[in-house]
C-alpha cells in the first residue's frame, strides 16, 4: 500500500500554514510510506543541514516509509522531498555489501579480515618510513558525530597525523572561520526560532528555497502570516528564494564584499548605528567606518554590476529594521574573499547592535547535514570542542583527557586542509589516503586533476562508502559501510540542535557502521594511552557520546547536560546542554558577552587576504576580553575572470531534489525522475549571440576541462552560466557532465575553502563533431575515458557510443 | 646625509622581492595559495615602490649594488620539489625582513628629520611587509614538517 501525504515532487514546500505574531509554528505532519510499517523508529533526516525529525516505518526489516515528527523543533512535522523520498536508497540493489581489496587490477571481494589487516599493514609500514605524516584522512558531511570523534581520536592521539578534513571543506569552513573571526567561536548566534518573529530575513548567497526546504516553509508561513517579514536576496540568478524577495540584488559573481560595505556604508550614512552597542560590546568599528566610507552606491554599482538605487532600497530596510535575521551560504563560502565577505555580514548585525535577541540571529549556514560535527570533533582538523591549536592550555586538556603526552596531539599549526592533503598526495609525500562517505572525484574542482591523483601508482586509497561511486572505482580497498537508518548516532543542524537517529534495520550483507570500522582499525593498530591502556575506551554510540560529552565540559559547545534518553524524548535540544541549561540554548550571546578572551577563544584570527595566522603574542595585546570583533575588508577582484578565450562566468549550484554527489538520491526513482541530468542555464541574450535554443546539446570548456550538457533558457544574468554540480558518471558515463571538470583550484586564504562559484569558460553549440575544432575530439575521449577508467566501466557506455542523447525533459529548478 | 643611500637601499630591495615573488608565484602554480598570495603580496611591493618615488625625488636616491647582492645571497630559487618549496619560502622570508629593516631605519630618520609624509610611507608601507612576513611564516611552519620528514 502506497500513501502519501502530499506530492512533495510537484508542491516542494506544500500547502502554508501561517500564524500570527506571537503564535508558535503551526505542525503538519509530511509522511510517505511504501507500506504500513510494523513499527516506527525515530530517526532525523540527513540529506540537509536542515536536519528535520522524523520516524522511520519498518516492515518486514526494510524501511517502509517515513513521517515527520510533529514535536519536533526544527520542522514541527514538515518534510521536504528530499526527506520523503530519499530513504529508499537504502534498499538499492546496488549497496556494497563484502569488502573489496584491488588485485591484478580489479576490485575483488575480501573478507573484513583480509581487507582491514591490509590497511593496517600499509599504515604500519607507511608510519615505519614516513612516520604517520604519510596518512591521511578525508572524511564526509554524512557520518555522527560518536563517528567523527572517534575518528578525530584516532587520528590525533593514535596516528598522531594532522591531516585529516572532511569535504565539510568544501561546503561549510567559511561559517566555522566566519563565526570564530568575529566571535571567537564556531556556534551560530541565532537560532530558528527567530525566523518566527523577525521582522526582515536577508539571504545571502544563500538560495534557501532549494537547499533547505522545510526552513524554506517557515518562511513561507511567515510570508502569508499578518506580519510579513521583508526578504533581501543577494544572488546571480533569479532562484526560487529570489522570487520572494523585497528586494534581489543580483550581483556579479565574486563581489559580496563590495555589495555588503556599499549596506554599511548606508546604513552608517542612515545615521542608525548602535552607537552604545558598538562602544560596550565590540572593538574594530572605527577601522570598518573608515573601509567602507568609499562603498558609495555609486561605485559599488561600478564593482558589483548592482543598480545604485537597488542597494539604496535595500539599505534603507537594513538601516530601519527592528530585527534581522541572515543567513549566508556557498554564494558567499565558495565565492572570491569567502570569509572576509561572511564576516561582514556578522558586522552588519553588530554595527546595529542586531543580534542575541529574538528575532535577530545570524546563520552561517551549513551545507551539509553532519558538518557542524566535524568542526566540533576534530574530524575537520579543527581541535575537538572548538579549542585553538594556537593555545598551549587546550593542547594539554585534550592529552589530560586522552591520557598521552601532548607532543603526541600534532599542533604545531593549524591542521592540514583538505586542499593541502590532495596536493601531498599528488606530490607522494601522503601515501595512504582514507577517504568515508563522501566522493571526491564528483565534489572536488578540477576533476581531472582529481582523477590524476587517485590513480596514482604509489597512493593507497582506501574508500569506505555504502555504493560504488565515482571515487570508489579508483580504490584499492572498498569497505562497505552502513548508513543512516542502519545505524545509530546523533547530529547537530545548524540551529546548533542535536537531534538522535536510531538503527531501524540491520545493513545489508556484512556492511558495517563507520563507527565499528573506526574501532576495528584503532583495535587492530592497537592504540593506546600512556598507562598502557586501549587509548579509545568506548565500543558503541552511546559510549562514544559519553566521552565525546567529557570532550566538551565547559566549551561553547558543552553537551554534558545531554543523554541518548534525552534526546528520544521528543524534539532536538539545542547546545550547550549543562547544568546551568538543562533544557538547551536557544540563542547565543544575550548577555552580548563573546567567547573572545585571549584563554577561551577557539582562534586567534587570520589575515583575511593572506591567512598569516595572528599570534598569541598579537592576539593577547589586544585581548577583546569577550567584545565581539568587527573586521573590515577591501573588494578584491576574483582570480580569474572572462577575457577573450574564455569570456563567460561559469557558476555551479545546487537542486531541490538532490543533495551532494545523488549517491542516495540518484537512487530515489521519485527524486531521479524529477532532476535526471546536468544542464546549462544561460540567459536569453546569450542564447541568440550564440544562435542556442532551448535543449541543445552546449559544450562547455574552461582552461581545465570540459563538459556537455543541454541548454536551459532563462533567469540569469547575460555573461553567467549555471550548471548544478551533482552530476557525475556512476549513471551516465557516456558524456563528461560533473561541474567540477571546469571549476578552479583556489582557495580562500582564511577557511581554505574552495572557489566554486567562479571561473571563466565558453560556449558553442555541440552538434555535428565534423565542427569540432580541432583537438577537442581528443580532449572529449580523454575525459570520457577518465570517467569510466579504474574499475570496469558500466555496461552503459557502448550503447552510448554515438555521442550524448537526451534523457528526459529537466524541469526548471530554481 | 644617507637618506638618499637608504631610500634607494628600499626601493631596491622592495624591486628585489617583487622579482623573488613573481618567480615563486610562476613556478610554484601547483601550489594554488602561494601562487595567488605571491601575486597579491608583489602587487603590495610595487605599491611601496611608487610611494618611494617622491621621497627619492625629494632626497635622491644613491643606487646601491647591495639588493643586488642581496638577491643573490637570500634567494636562489626558484626550485622544484616539496624541500626546495620550503627554500623558496625561506629565501622570500629573508627578503622581506630585509626590506622590514629598510622601513624601520627609514622611519628612524624620518622622526629625527620631522618628516611627516616620510614617516607616514614607513608606517603604512612597513605594515603590509609585515604582513607579507606574517605569510610566509605561516605557511613555512605548515610546510616544514612534510618536507622535511615525509617528502621524498
Ligand atoms: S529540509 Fe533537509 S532535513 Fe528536512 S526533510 Fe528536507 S532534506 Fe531532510
Amino acid at each position: 500500500m502506497k500513501r502519501q501525504s502530499r506530492d512533495s515532487i510537484n508542491d516542494i514546500w506544500g500547502e502554508r500554514s501561517p500564524h500570527g505574531p506571537e503564535q508558535p509554528w503551526p505542525v503538519r505532519v509530511d509522511e510517505a510510506l511504501s507500506d504500513d510499517p510494523e513499527r516506527w523508529v525515530r530517526g532525523t533526516c540527513v540529506l540537509c543541514s536542515n536536519g528535520c525529525g522524523l520516524d522511520i516505518g519498518v516492515k518486514a526489516g526494510k524501511i517502509v516509509g517515513v513521517r515527520g515528527l510533529a514535536t519536533d523543533v526544527t520542522n514541527r512535522g514538515r518534510l521536504g522531498p528530499k526527506g520523503l523520498h530519499g530513504w529508499v536508497a537504502n534498499d538499492s540493489p546496488d549497496r556494497l555489501t563484502k569488502p573489496l581489496i584491488r588485485r591484478d587490477g580489479q576490485l575483488q571481494e575480501a573478507s573484513w579480515d583480509e581487507a582491514m589487516d591490509l590497511i593496517v599493514q600499509k599504515s604500519k609500514q607507511i608510519i615505519e618510513q614516513h612516520t604517520s605524516l604519510g596518512l591521511g584522512f578525508y572524511t564526509s558531511g554524512q557520518l555522527f558525530l560518536e563517528e567523527y570523534y572517534t575518528l578525530g581520536v584516532l587520528g590525533k592521539a593514535g596516528l598522531g597525523t594532522p591531516h585529516m578534513d572532511g569535504n565539510t571543506r568544501l561546503c561549510t569552513a567559511t561559517a566555522a572561520a566566519a563565526l570564530k573571526e568575529t566571535f571567537g567561536s564556531d556556534g551560530q548566534p541565532g537560532s530558528y526560532e527567530d525566523l518566527d518573529v523577525t521582522d526582515c530575513v536577508m539571504h545571502v548567497g544563500h538560495n534557501i528555497a532549494s537547499q533547505q526546504t522545510v526552513l524554506w516553509s517557515r518562511i513561507l508561513d511567515r510570508l502569508a502570516s499578518p506580519n510579513p517579514p521583508k526578504v533581501i536576496v543577494i544572488d546571480p540568478r533569479r532562484t526560487f528564494t529570489a522570487e520572494h524577495a523585497t528586494v534581489h540584488l543580483v550581483p556579479r559573481v565574486g563581489t559580496n564584499v563590495a555589495v555588503l560595505n556599499g549596506l554599511m556604508h548606508l546604513i552608517i550614512q542612515a545615521g542608525t548605528v548602535d552607537k552604545g552597542f558598538l562602544d560596550a560590546h565590540t572593538v574594530g568599528y572605527e577601522t570598518l567606518k573608515q573601509t567602507v566610507e568609499k562603498y558609495t552606491p555609486e561605485y559599488v554599482e561600478q564593482l558589483s554590476g548592482v543598480p545604485a538605487a537597488e542597494l539604496r532600497r535595500a539599505g534603507e530596510i537594513l538601516a530601519h529594521t527592528r530585527t534581522l535575521v541572515s543567513t549566508v551560504l556557498q554564494g558567499v563560502y565558495q565565492s572570491m574573499q569567502a570569509t572576509a565577505a561572511a564576516v561582514q555580514v556578522n558586522n552588519l548585525h553588530l554595527i546595529r547592535g542586531l543580534i542575541g535577541k529574538p528575532g535577530s540571529g545570524i546563520l552561517q549556514m551549513n551545507g551539509q547535514p553532519t558538518a557542524q560535527n566535524t568542526r566540533e570533533t576534530g574530524a575537520d582538523g579543527d581541535l575537538p570542542g572548538f579549542r585553538n591549536w594556537g593555545n598551549p592550555e587546550h593542547i594539554q586538556q585534550l592529552a589530560k583527557l586522552w591520557n598521552v603526552p601532548v607532543n603526541k596531539i600534532p599542533h604545531w599549526s593549524p591542521p592540514t586542509h583538505a586542499m593541502q592533503i590532495w596536493r601531498y598526495a599528488e606530490q607522494g609525500s601522503i601515501k595512504l589516503l582514507w577517504i568515508q562517505a563522501t566522493n571526491p572525484a564528483v565534489s572536488m574542482p578540477d576533476l581531472g586533476r582529481i582523477r590524476r591523483i587517485l590513480q596514482q601508482e604509489d597512493l593507497f586509497v582506501v574508500v569506505q562508502d555504502a555504493f560504488m561511486t565515482e571515487t570508489a572505482r579508483y580504490a584499492d580497498v572498498v569497505l562497505p559501510a552502513a548508513i543512516w537508518g542502519e545505524k545509530t548516532g546523533t547530529f547537530t543542524n545548524v540551529s546548533r540542535t542535536v537531534h538522535i537517529s536510531c538503527k531501524a534495520i540491520e545493513p545489508p550483507g556484512e556492511a558495517r557502521s563507520d563507527l565499528d570500522i573506526f574501532l576495528d582499525y584503532a583495535r587492530r593498530m592497537d592504540f593506546r594511552d600512556q598507562d598502557g591502556q586501549p587509548l579509545i575506551k568506548w565500543h558503541d554510540s552511546e559510549s562514544a557520546f559519553e566521552a565525546w560529552k567529557e570532550c566538551t565540559r565547559g566549551r561553547p559547545c558543552d553537551y554534558t547536560g545531554l543523554t541518548y534518553e534525552k534526546l528520544l524524548a521528543g524534539s532536538g535540544i539545542p547546545w550547550p546542554v549543562n547544568e546551568q541549561h538543562p533544557d538547551g540554548t536557544v540563542r547565543l550571546y544575550t548577555d552580548f558577552v563573546f567567547p573572545t578572551s585571549a584563554d577561551y577563544a577557539e582562534t586567534y584570527g587570520q589575515d583575511f587576504d593572506t591567512g598569516a595566522a595572528v599570534t598569541a603574542e598579537e592576539y593577547k595585546a589586544n585581548d577583546p576580553k569577550g567584545k565581539a570583533m568587527i573586521k573590515a575588508a577591501d573588494h578584491r577582484e576574483p582570480h580569474e575572470v572572462p577575457d577573450d578565450e574564455y569570456p563567460l562566468w561559469l557558476t555551479t549550484g545546487r537542486q531541490v531534489y538532490h543533495f551532494h554527489t545523488r549517491t542516495k538520491t540518484g537512487r530515489s526513482k521519485e527524486l531521479q525522475d524529477a532532476a535526471p541530468d546536468a544542464f546549462v542555464q544561460l540567459s536569453p541574450e546569450d542564447a541568440e549571440r550564440y544562435g542556442i535554443e532551448n535543449d541543445d546539446w552546449i559544450l562547455v570548456e574552461s582552461r581545465r576541462g570540459l563538459v556537455i550538457e543541454r541548454a536551459l533558457i532563462g533567469n540569469i544574468e547575460p555573461g553567467l552560466v549555471f550548471i548544478p554540480w551533482h552530476y557525475g558518471s556512476w549513471d551516465d558515463p557516456s558524456r563528461p557532465r560533473a561541474a567540477n571538470e571546469l571549476t578552479i583550484t583556489e582557495w580562500d586564504p582564511v577557511s581554505k575553502q574552495p572557489h566554486f562559484k567562479y571561473a571563466a569558460v565558453r560556449i558553442s553549440k555541440y552538434d555535428a563533431k565534423a565542427a569540432m575544432p580541432q583537438g577537442l575530439l581528443g580532449r572529449a575521449v580523454e575525459a570520457v575515458q577518465g570517467l569510466v577508467s579504474g574499475e570496469a566501466a558500466p555496461a552503459t557506455v557502448g550503447s552510448k557510443a554515438q555521442g550524448p542523447q537526451p534523457k528526459t525533459t529537466q524541469r526548471v529548478d530554481g | 646625509m644617507h637618506v638618499g643611500n637608504y631610500l634607494g637601499l628600499a626601493r631596491g630591495s622592495e624591486q628585489r622581492l617583487v622579482d623573488a615573488l613573481t618567480k615563486v608565484a610562476e613556478h610554484h602554480g601547483d601550489e594554488p595559495d602561494i601562487s595567488e598570495t605571491c601575486q597579491l603580496l608583489a602587487s603590495w611591493s610595487r605599491k611601496h615602490i611608487e610611494h618611494l618615488k617622491p621621497l627619492v625625488e625629494k632626497y635622491g636616491e644613491d643606487k646601491s649594488p647591495e639588493p643586488a647582492n642581496l638577491e643573490t645571497a637570500l634567494f636562489h630559487g626558484p626550485r622544484t620539489g616539496s624541500l626546495a618549496l620550503m627554500r623558496d619560502l625561506h629565501d622570500v622570508w629573508l627578503l622581506t625582513q630585509q626590506v622590514q629593516l629598510c622601513w624601520t631605519v627609514l622611519e628612524q630618520a624620518a622622526q629625527g628629520l620631522r618628516d611627516d609624509e616620510l614617516e607616514r610611507v614607513c608606517q603604512e608601507c612597513g605594515k603590509e611587509t609585515k604582513r607579507q612576513t606574517a605569510f610566509f611564516l605561516t605557511r613555512i611552519k605548515q610546510a616544514a614538517p612534510q618536507a622535511l620528514i615525509a617528502a621524498s
